[in-house]
């Protein structure tokens, strides 16, 4: 059978302009309904990115290795031993791009005035500046020199409530290898300020060398992180990690570590494409009430096609075709309002008015909309497939028009 | 009946196909609004309610600076007598006296530090639910060299009851501290943050202990509602005449995050709901402007007939009322039951739980179905219909009737 497109959809066009305040209401209204679908997911991907890239930056890394029992049990008895051989191989090849070997145990420090428990870790600054682990900000002081740097660094929160301070000294208890209290008298050489206030009372930083010396370890460490840039693409290298670490280590993935982030991402992503749907259901209405009364008006018009000999299916396809370019318009007009509101965006919102607030999501004060092409196609496949299928009403009623009863209506 | 209102009825039910179509985005939208917003507004009640009810209460009397800085130092002096003091003030709602210390605790095995709290036993189980959350052994006794501990930090130490705990701090005035307690109970919240760093002893040993005296650090008011909240501010007033360096703080000053959370979650769901209601408004424009549109001539023959223009847009206003309002009634309806089923059966989606244990919220939550999360949605999309037939209207004053009744 032969389809005579172009004049379908010539026709289909002009039919689309016979009542243009209708058809420009309804483009506006798809427009809306896109430009929300693609800005509100926008808004959405780019607020759990910034968490899970923040959760990653503390976490730290993308993967960890760890003793067994370590995360049950965060003591320095659950140590390991520095990455050798094989591991060290793997760490070092691509896709990884970063690894660092710390220590991290509990430990109280104590001032003259107050003490506090804390997680101390003990650092390589070379490789936790790889990794991008270190505090963004320095407020006073230095950041540690090298592994063997007998400073502290110290957030400016944990600081004021020790009532200590740059250059003064404070006392470092923790449980060294035969269970025993071991302390050492350390001097601050720095105060940082974390995106996260509790961060800053969570975390003291000191040379993986000299906590060792203090713990009884020679070169055991209790965590490896690993960091390969892109966090969604983990289970590509993992498996190789894994193998490489041998059965007497735990090599675990961010999803499992930190489960809060992982279901975050997921239900992100659920909720981007329910989000979609509601928004086109409720389009919908509006768009078969203007493909049906557009139907309703042509009824005569249609029954002396079909008394003239146009088929019932190329009825069909000219209401669709109809249908089609209305939603192809709105789309566009859609995505190019979308790109729109988000170009000039790309620098972050400001959000610091419920800083506190988003700390319980573990946002900073910033968000940055993350404008993602799959989010534009979605939202594009969204619209034309369902936006097709409520069309088929409609154009299916159109094309079973009685020719006779048609033509005799006024 | 009017023979306005009449008109109006019948001109609505002339597009039958049309006026039901528009009356289903109403109620579709109406439905998901009612659902949404009551989802909402139930989980911020559950979220206040559980996160205060957890440990911070409504009210806390303290030292000024304490909250922010923690200094044991920071404390407030005779805390058992005011504490009574406040119970006379605020007849029948719960309080409790607190002091909070830092020590190193140990175990045989293990060494942590951990926030102690010093807790009346008898007056805590009214301003925290924690204590109500046992997983093993029992609550404090108020007998001295009692600790119960969080689950999280049970398991880190690796003791459970009957097993010891050598603590080891400074006192209010620098001095050594140093305690051994048995644990005789642990408390599993769910929330890790608490479970991990949970500690407490009877607070007349925790003054003893740490050299406090009669000091504690804080008075823990529980009231049996949050409107009370600032009422209550104001009758502890006379207890801070004679103590200027005493202050009362409310909940949001206790929590700055949870307001926030509340404030940017709701601002985030009132611009979808906009686009919604925005959409069906688009759907009322486009059927009222083309209801009016094919009418020209009848409007035409209604004005050389005498009929005024201002008469006709009322006629298309009441039009557009009775839509809108049938959009109402349905939507409240199909809405209050969907909302009804789900105040029964509660409400979950796949990850919903540990989102949840991050805000204090159950698993599964059971939205109350209240006025504000019934009529809220729904009011707001017929006001939206309403302007959307503003336009419509107004092109009938332009109308000239001879012109008008020779319209197509």
């Amino acid at each position: 059978m032969h389809w005579p497109l172009t004049s379908l959809l010539t026709l289909a066009w002009r039919n689309l302009w016979r009542n243009y305040r209708r058809t420009l209401i309804m483009l506006l209204a798809i427009a809306l309904g896109v430009w929300a679908m693609i800005v509100m997911s926008a808004l959405m991907r780019g607020m759990t990115d910034q968490m899970v890239r923040n959760g990653l930056a503390t976490l730290p890394g993308e993967a960890q290795i760890h003793h067994p029992d370590f995360r049950l049990d965060p003591s320095v008895v659950n140590h390991m031993s520095m990455p050798a051989g094989n591991l060290l191989a793997q760490l070092n090849s691509a896709p990884i791009t970063a690894w660092a070997a710390r220590l991290r145990v509990p430990a109280v420090l104590a001032s003259e005035y107050a003490s506090r428990g804390v997680t101390v870790l003990g650092v390589d600054p070379v490789q936790e500046a790889a990794l991008g682990s270190l505090p963004e900000t320095l407020l006073e002081g230095r950041m540690l020199a090298s592994p063997d740097d007998r400073g502290i660094l110290l957030g400016a929160s944990l600081a004021r409530r020790l009532d200590t301070g740059l250059g003064k000294r404070i006392v470092l208890m923790s449980q060294d290898t035969e269970n025993n209290v071991a302390d050492r008298g350390v001097r601050v050489v720095g105060v940082y300020r974390a995106r996260l206030q509790g961060d800053e009372e969570r975390f003291a930083y000191v040379g993986r060398g000299a906590l060792q010396e203090l713990l009884g370890l020679e070169q055991e460490v209790t965590e490896i992180a690993v960091s390969a840039a892109d966090y969604r693409a983990v289970d590509a290298w993992l498996p190789a990690l894994r193998a490489s670490a041998g059965p007497g280590l735990e090599v675990l993935g961010w999803t499992e570590l930190h489960t809060f982030l992982g279901t975050m991402l997921a239900v992100q992503e659920g909720f981007v494409l329910v989000f979609m749907v509601v928004v086109f259901l409720v389009l919908s209405f509006g768009l078969i009430n203007t493909l049906v009364m557009a139907v309703f008006e042509r009824t005569r018009e249609l029954g002396l096609m079909q008394a003239l000999g146009m088929r019932p299916a190329l009825i069909l396809s000219q209401v669709l075709l109809e249908s089609l370019q209305l939603l192809a318009l709105g789309l566009l007009a859609g995505n190019g309002l979308a790109l729109a509101t988000l170009l000039p965006l790309r620098d972050g919102v400001d959000i610091s008015a419920v800083a506190e607030g988003m700390e319980m999501m573990e946002m900073g004060t910033t968000l940055y909309p993350l404008l993602a092409v799959n989010d534009m196609l979605l939202s594009t496949a969204v619209v034309l497939t369902l936006g097709l299928l409520a069309s088929l009403l409609p154009a299916w009623r159109a094309s079973r028009l009685d020719p006779v009863r048609a033509l005799a209506r006024h | 009946m009017n023979i306005t209102w009449r008109l109006a009825w019948r001109n609505l039910w002339r597009r039958r196909r049309r006026t039901w179509l528009t009356v289903g985005a109403m109620v579709f939208c109406n439905t998901l609004l009612i659902f949404l917003i009551s989802v909402q507004l139930g989980s911020y009640q559950m979220m206040i309610d559980n996160s205060l009810g957890a440990f911070s209460g409504h009210l806390q009397l303290q030292h000024e600076g304490f909250d922010e800085d923690q200094r044991i130092r920071q404390s407030v002096p005779a805390v058992t007598e005011r504490a009574l003091q406040v119970e006379a003030l605020l007849a029948g709602e719960a309080v409790a006296a607190r002091g909070v210390a830092y020590a190193l605790a140990s175990s045989e095995e293990r060494s942590f530090g951990i926030q102690v709290t010093g807790v009346q036993p008898a007056r805590e189980p009214g301003v925290s639910t924690l204590p109500g959350l046992l997983r093993e052994g029992r609550y404090l006794s108020g007998a001295d060299g009692e600790i119960v501990v969080g689950a999280l930090l049970a398991r880190n130490l690796r003791v459970g009851p009957g097993d010891e705990i050598t603590m080891l701090g400074s006192g209010r005035d620098g001095s050594f501290a140093a305690a051994i307690a048995t644990v005789v109970g642990i408390i599993e919240s769910g929330i890790p943050e608490l479970d991990r760093a949970l500690a407490q002893v009877s607070l007349p040993w925790f003054q003893a202990v740490f050299n406090m005296g009669d000091h504690g650090h804080s008075l823990v008011v529980r009231l049996r509602n949050l409107e009370r909240v600032p009422a209550a501010v104001v009758a502890l007033q006379p207890l801070l005449a004679g103590a200027p360096e005493l202050v009362v703080l409310d909940w949001d000053q206790l929590q700055p995050g949870l307001r926030q959370a509340i404030r940017s979650d709701m601002v985030s769901a009132w611009v979808m709901y906009g686009v919604l209601i925005l959409l069906v408004a688009f759907s009322v424009l486009n059927t009222q402007l083309m209801s009016v549109l094919e009418r020209t001539r009848e409007f035409g023959v209604m004005l050389a007939l005498g009929v005024s223009p201002g008469r006709l847009a009322r006629l298309v206003g009441l039009e557009t009322a009775l839509l809108a309002a049938l959009g109402l009634a349905l939507g409240v309806a199909a809405g209050g039951l969907l909302g009804w089923y789900l105040q029964q059966a509660g409400f979950t989606f796949p990850g919903m739980e540990e989102m949840n244990a991050r805000f204090n919220l159950p698993e599964r939550i059971y939205p109350p179905v209240t006025l504000a999360s019934l009529l809220w949605g729904p009011l707001t999309v017929f006001l939206g219909a309403l302007l959307a037939a503003v336009y419509p209207a107004l092109r009938l004053f332009g109308l000239q009737p001879v012109s008008a009744m020779r319209a197509g």
